[in-house]
């Protein structure tokens, strides 16, 4: 497991403890006694440590190289999911994967971006970085949804849309722009995830939906960090700083009323247990889609318009 | 009197020379202006009567807020609303500058309030909602304001059931309101949604430059849509493309034509022909 920078010192004191255990086992000298109060004070100082990060630390958890991608949420969380592939005109971008699934015996359009854990992988995936051709993908299987009446749920973790020419010359800025306005039509409930990375209008064009919710290390913001203090700070290693004044950790965008709630991480954040988070994500989705499936279309549709009309503060 | 002596009297007067040059140039300067494309020195006064056009070499010259909407609209029609919305700071933003003194001075550069005008007015004669932006703004960015602004007019043409008009020039989101300023491409996007389900006609103008969260939103979701000359438009930045894909673009890259030629807009129109383009377009529409 990749560990991070601020994580070395709890690192090093469970080595300690490793040891320790080695060389009572070996001795046969008894220190049960020392060893339980170590763990107690690692423990401790685990849980101070993962409640007082700063955003450019849990930065780094969002972006941990171990952290679950969308295949490993759709393996836990869904039965029977067959990938959908394709956009029907030329392309079956990899940064945006698709299907339908069974959640707990509910069918559900589920769709998310797609990162990989290895250089190999992301260079398959685009590191999560969608093509227009991602987009339409999408787009093609909201309105499959639509026909069929199930759910969407959508699972984010971006850097952003791919700037690329090609991307360009397909018109990405469309892309995403047409994403935002035909799932402001759809008749059925659509749940959006942000599990990782949200960024910028690569991660809107999934998350036009009537909840959003947020891991709880992820971060969702207009513009990555190191974007935003190379062009305003025009230093890019200000990107802590910048961090810090865009707010962007989950906790920041429920107090601002962007998102409807939080799913808790396991202690470390969500690579440390896939199970759990596996499992909160699930009730959380599951409890979303019970509460809009019996709402009728046109409240629905009313609701969704409502909720991002809000959006916005300024002086009148 | 020394040759050194010389020397520096000679200095001195190149010196007070130069300044009484640079004087000249500086009233120059209000009466001249050069091109930046085809580096003419042209009088102001013959580039105004041109519609900010180079009379030279037809070079289309950004245009404000307040110019546009004198050469688009029928004259005294434009009643402007929602004025009355202004800037909050809703996260306390603190870059090089605070965003509150960014935007006081941005308010003094261009004498208005934010970056876009709304309001309705007539063109040749129709009715029409607009929201039309200003670059010189903060580059036209796109926070509360703008989105709220652009919403506002959609909803006026909603409830009128009258054309919509956005004229877009923008770098793209404000990164001053980072995610509110990425909910207002939802929430244009979402009243776009509701101008199609009213089947009411939605034209977008692209004028130079239009980027970023501004053409991922409703810039590019009208119903036809124009592109002025010379106007560049684009997703990402050229700088970061390049620093991404790590090779050089053609000069032509993300200019109107170039969008022309990959199918992502309906028309290329210069200054002089777009309000009887509109015109026309809004006539033909009428059942």
């Amino acid at each position: 497991m990749t560990i991070l920078e601020f994580e070395k010192p709890l690192y090093e004191i469970q080595e300690k403890i490793q040891e320790l255990k080695q060389i009572s086992e070996s001795s046969g000298m008894d220190v049960t006694e020392q060893i339980e109060t170590f763990e107690k004070q690692a423990n401790e100082y685990k849980k101070e440590l993962y409640a007082n990060l700063t955003p450019a630390q849990r930065l780094q958890i969002a972006r941990h190289s171990d952290r679950p991608t969308f295949l490993d949420y759709v393996k836990l969380m869904t039965t029977d999911f067959i990938e959908l592939h394709g956009d029907r005109e030329g392309c079956d971008d990899r940064a945006i994967i698709g299907g339908i699934a069974k959640i707990d015996g509910q069918s559900v359009i589920i769709i998310g971006t797609q990162k990989g854990k290895t250089t190999k992988e992301n260079l398959v995936y685009n590191f999560g970085m969608p093509q227009p051709q991602g987009y339409r993908k999408a787009l093609r299987l909201f309105y499959h949804a639509n026909k069929f009446n199930l759910p969407i749920v959508t699972l984010i973790d971006t850097p952003g849309a791919y700037p690329g020419m090609k991307a360009e010359e397909t018109a990405q800025g469309t892309a995403i722009a047409e994403n935002l306005r035909e799932m402001a039509k759809l008749n059925v409930p659509i749940i959006a995830v942000i599990t990782g990375e949200g960024c910028s209008g690569g991660a809107l064009g999934l998350a036009v939906a009537d909840k959003v919710f947020m891991l709880e290390h992820s971060y969702y913001t207009v513009i990555s960090p190191e974007g935003c203090a190379s062009i305003l700070w025009r230093d890019a290693s200000k990107a802590d700083v910048a961090a810090q004044a865009l707010k962007i950790t989950s906790e920041d965008l429920l107090e601002l009323e962007i998102i409807d709630g939080i799913v808790k991480e396991p202690l470390g954040g969500a690579h440390c247990d896939y199970e759990m988070i596996g499992n909160e994500l699930k009730s959380t989705i599951l409890k979303s889609i019970k509460e809009l499936k019996n709402i009728k279309p046109e409240k629905l549709k009313n609701d969704r318009y409502n909720k991002f009309r809000r959006m916005g503060v300024f002086c009148q | 009197m020394t040759v050194k002596d010389w020397f520096e009297q000679r200095k001195e007067m190149q010196i007070a020379r130069r300044a009484k040059e640079t004087q000249i140039d500086d009233s120059i300067g209000k009466l001249w202006v050069k091109c930046y494309n085809c580096n003419s020195q042209l009088l102001k006064k013959e580039v105004e009567e041109n519609l900010d056009v180079c009379p030279k070499c037809n070079y289309h010259f950004r245009i404000n807020a307040r110019t546009r909407i004198n050469q688009l609209f029928d004259e005294g029609t434009f009643e402007e609303l929602f004025g009355n919305i202004t800037t909050a700071d809703p996260l306390n933003f603190v870059d090089t500058e605070p965003y509150k003194k960014r935007i006081t001075q941005a308010k003094a550069k261009t004498n208005m309030n934010e970056a876009v005008i709304s309001g309705v007015g007539k063109i040749d004669g129709n009715e029409v909602a607009a929201a039309v932006m200003d670059f010189e703004f903060m580059g036209g960015s796109m926070g509360s304001v703008v989105g709220e602004k652009v919403t506002l007019a959609m909803e006026e043409a909603l409830k009128r059931k009258i054309p919509m008009i956005a004229v877009t020039a923008s770098g793209g989101a404000r990164m001053q309101e980072s995610i509110l300023s990425l909910m207002q491409m939802a929430k244009t996007s979402c009243a776009v949604a509701r101008l199609n389900e009213a089947g009411l006609l939605y034209i977008t103008v692209l004028t130079e430059p239009t980027f970023g969260g501004v053409t991922a939103s409703f810039a590019t979701l009208g119903d036809i849509i124009i592109a002025e000359q010379d106007a560049r438009i684009g997703f990402a930045g050229r700088r970061v493309i390049e620093q991404t894909i790590r090779q050089s673009l053609p000069a032509d890259f993300q200019t109107a034509n170039y969008l022309m030629k990959y199918g992502q807009i309906d028309m290329i129109s210069s200054r002089a022909e777009l309000k009887s383009t509109i015109s026309k377009l809004i006539n033909l529409h009428k059942n």
